[in-house]
């Protein structure tokens, strides 16, 4: 008990001694934080000009991370949370929680254009199926995939925000007739997982010849393998587009140092971090700085994408088609 | 003691009642279940009772040769064969696909011989699957039982030349009577709360269950009501499996003897020894197989692992050890007060509820909880300690309680005729006989407490990552190799502290 005390005493004085340095807290999902994700460098680089002490704190995956902003509601710790997608933003901003950034942001390199007053994108990617090079017969759109026999694993959009990404991807391309393809990938989906992880881990143990991932995956495995096998298949409907933001609350005590960490997030300090961690391209950083290895990568004719309010409403009705047509 | 018995099984109801009621209370309308729920309860319950009634099946031959033969390394297989029970799901459900898989060992040989391919997803995976994660329980569940017959009995039925048939009728069939509808139910309850390898291995939608409706209204609809429902839904299935039970449960008195070794087992023949090998052989590579695919997968990746996972591993066993002292700390008073008395076994299933309750909601309402009056992220491994010391319970409780009840009916008499109370009546009378059972569900508490994801993934800080959720992490981030490598590590650390705790169900040992 008197080791409790004492040790509550130092916290207090350690606690009094720190108190010049203002605390930055950053919510974040679970994988910006390790050694070998972005946070640490992204940390480190902030903390040299910020003069404060930057916090990351996870939150599972980026779907989780806006269940506990909820959860937290107004008395929320948090300052700024990164890792929301466009596909949850409009549920983020329609909480109130959110205030707005008021950054100019003229640098973004995103293929499409931007101007949410609430949200900051930071890094942005392509869905695609990536498979083995050895594959025969690599298909080039969900209608000749459908028709293969090409065995692929997906991810559940109930659980999992790459697995909606797949169902507005497919919805967006064929609107009314999204049912009718899922009915014809029904025979191709060796099985659905509740997240990216076990999906990939499924395709990389040979489970199935395609996996719903990132154009930018086989990076990861050129890069930091150095296997060159990996790549990713063009499709010509065009893809669907996952961007990562980042948003103020606006029940934050600190609101200079997070809008100062959202204009950091668009300089070279963060983005340049972003490719070989996160292994998505930067949202503000031109495609000549992006690592060796990047220019390998598909590049998809065109961009898919719902603005947040339309992925909103269409998810329900979505979910609901391709519940009954894999249900069959 | 018997009374700190009842009030800690009322703390406990508690403890997962509590958080439920709070995430209720946190929604903005009371909840509506749709034609999906109803699809999903469905299903729930039929995946889990078919796994419940395979596991069980499967355990009662290899049980019953594990009980009557000696051989070299027979307790060492005791306790690997329980590795597959204290995995993380995702880890157990990769090395099963190594063996069963499309790209799978089997296929691979089914090839070689040029016969088709056999797919394993779909029900019969689930069957599959939730029999592989939980026949080591199911074995262990009806070992103990077997191993409690004292051996006086078994001298008397050899002198009346019992045959294997007088030995099924006089011994075996009441034993399973007596152990038989706890050990379902507690299965059926670990399958009802399945996700993961529902969803992974049923291949679609249609194998969805509660608790990924769960999942859905937590995080993409944020509908507390509907969460809440849904949990009252396990609660209400919990309830009714565990009342079954007890009106199951027919009396298994074996009677009481002096705690001396076991001699050969009567009526035995080559038919019997025949079909023990199999069902130890049978068994064997089933449970052992995808465990040495995940070794083999992961182990030259052991030596390189960051150190950040060494750090989270040393966090883990922390965890795991003060979850273990606080689940024997809760469970021999509970065990004491259930034997106790006549119809006091209501206690066990007030307490298997935190197994039945969705992990996803325990976690959220403690949150919903905590949040208001401290900041719940420095509180994150003590309350996952906590919350793993809940889960382990139930089947602690199920290996103790009727341990106790022997005791009790065996020795308790001459105690109390001796004028034994207390903490000496417990340590001379009841104690020595729980050796067994105590040490198996302790061995159990750890090891479960090492590989479960639990509930920190909800209130996680950067430095308090445990080793099953570092493992998360590097398969979040394509390291794959590492994660591989990870999970041996994750999977020698459960077993080694369950052998710590359990020395091969002491399977042996004189008492």
């Amino acid at each position: 008990m008197r080791h409790t005390i004492l040790a509550a005493g130092l916290t207090t004085i350690a606690g009094a001694a720190f108190a010049q340095t203002p605390v930055l807290t950053v919510y974040t999902y679970d994988s910006f934080i390790p050694d070998w994700g972005p946070g640490p460098a992204i940390e480190a680089a902030f903390e040299e000009t910020c003069g404060c002490d930057l916090q990351f704190v996870g939150a599972g995956d980026g779907a989780a991370l806006l269940s506990r902003i909820r959860l937290e509601g107004a008395r929320s710790g948090a300052d700024v949370v990164l890792g929301l997608d466009t596909n949850l933003t409009a549920a983020a901003a329609a909480t109130g929680l959110f205030a707005p950034h008021g950054i100019e942001a003229p640098g973004l390199t995103l293929p499409v254009s931007w101007d949410d007053p609430l949200f900051l994108p930071f890094d942005w990617g392509y869905f695609a199926f990536v498979h083995d090079t050895s594959l025969q017969d690599v298909p080039g759109s969900f209608e000749e995939l459908a028709a293969s026999d090409v065995s692929i694993v997906i991810q559940d959009p109930r659980s999992s925000t790459p697995g909606l990404g797949l169902l507005l991807w497919v919805q967006k391309a064929y609107g009314d007739r999204a049912g009718e393809i899922w009915e014809g990938l029904s025979d191709n989906i060796v099985t659905v997982t509740p997240g990216w992880s076990e999906a990939y881990g499924l395709f990389l143990d040979g489970e199935a010849d395609m996996v719903l991932s990132y154009t930018t995956s086989p990076a990861y495995h050129l890069i930091a393998e150095e296997d060159p096998t990996k790549t990713a298949a063009p499709f010509a409907e065009g893809h669907y587009m996952q961007i990562e933001v980042a948003g103020v609350l606006a029940g934050t005590d600190q609101p200079e140092l997070a809008r100062a960490f959202l204009a950091f997030m668009l300089t070279e300090g963060f983005q340049s971090v972003i490719p070989t961690t996160n292994w998505m391209y930067p949202a503000a950083l031109p495609a000549e700085a992006l690592p060796e290895g990047f220019e390998t990568l598909i590049q998809p004719g065109q961009a898919l994408l719902y603005d947040a309010g339309e992925a909103a409403a269409v998810r329900d009705g979505a979910i609901e088609t391709w519940q009954r047509a894999l249900s069959r | 003691m018997e009374r700190t018995g009842a009030v800690l099984a009322a703390l406990v109801a508690l403890a997962v009642l509590g958080p439920l009621v709070a995430v209720a209370f946190a929604a903005e309308g009371p909840g509506r279940l749709g034609p999906a729920d109803f699809a999903a309860i469905r299903f729930t319950l039929l995946q889990a009772a078919l796994s419940a009634l395979f596991s069980v099946l499967a355990a009662i031959p290899v049980a019953r040769a594990l009980a009557r033969r000696r051989f070299a390394g027979r307790r060492l297989l005791v306790a690997v064969m329980g590795a597959p029970f204290i995995l993380p799901v995702i880890v157990a459900v990769l090395g099963l696909l190594a063996i069963f898989g499309r790209a799978g060992w089997l296929n691979a040989a089914f090839e070689a011989l040029g016969m088709g391919t056999v797919s394993i997803y779909g029900l019969g995976g689930i069957v599959l699957a939730h029999v592989f994660l939980n026949l080591p329980l199911a074995v262990r569940l009806l070992l103990q039982a077997w191993l409690s017959v004292p051996s006086e009995r078994m001298r008397l039925a050899a002198s009346l030349g019992f045959s294997d048939g007088d030995m099924r009728r006089h011994f075996e069939r009441p034993i399973l009577c007596a152990v038989l509808p706890g050990a379902l139910t507690i299965i059926f309850l670990i399958c009802a709360t399945s996700f993961a390898v529902a969803l992974i291995l049923g291949g679609g939608p249609r194998a969805t269950t509660v608790e990924l409706a769960i999942y859905q209204a937590f995080r993409f609809d944020f509908d507390l009501g509907r969460a809440a429902l849904l949990g009252l839904v396990q609660v209400l299935i919990c309830l009714a499996a565990g009342l079954l039970a007890l009106g199951l449960v027919r009396g298994g008195e074996m009677g009481f003897g002096l705690d001396r070794p076991a001699r050969p087992w009567p009526g035995d023949g080559p038919v019997a020894r025949g079909l023990d090998v199999l069902s130890i052989v049978g068994a064997s590579v089933f449970l052992l197989l995808p465990l040495l695919a995940i070794l083999l997968e992961g182990l030259a990746a052991l030596p390189g692992l960051p150190s950040q996972v060494w750090e989270a591993a040393l966090r883990s066993i922390v965890v795991a050890l003060g979850s273990t002292a606080l689940t024997v700390a809760m469970a021999l008073p509970i065990a004491l007060f259930a034997a106790g008395g006549r119809g006091r076994g209501g206690v066990e299933a007030v307490t298997a509820l935190s197994i039945s309750v969705s992990p996803l909601v325990v976690g959220t309402g403690l949150f919903l909880i905590l949040f208001p009056i401290v900041d719940p992220v420095p509180l994150a491994l003590p309350v996952t300690g906590l919350v793993n010391a809940l889960v382990a319970l139930p089947f602690i409780l199920r290996a103790l309680i009727p341990a106790a009840r022997a005791a009790e009916a065996g020795q308790g008499r001459l105690a109390d005729a001796l004028g034994m109370t207390g903490w000496t009546r417990l340590r001379l009378a009841i104690l020595p006989r729980l050796r067994r059972p105590l040490g198996f569900g302790a061995g159990l508490a750890a090891a479960f407490s090492m590989g479960d994801l639990g509930v920190i993934a909800l209130f996680s800080s950067p430095g308090e990552a445990t080793l099953p959720m570092e493992m998360y992490r590097l398969m979040g981030s394509y390291r794959t190799d590492d994660a591989e490598g990870a999970a041996v590590l994750l999977m020698l650390l459960a077993l080694a502290l369950f052998w710590a705790f359990d020395r091969g169900g002491r399977v042996d040992a004189v008492a």
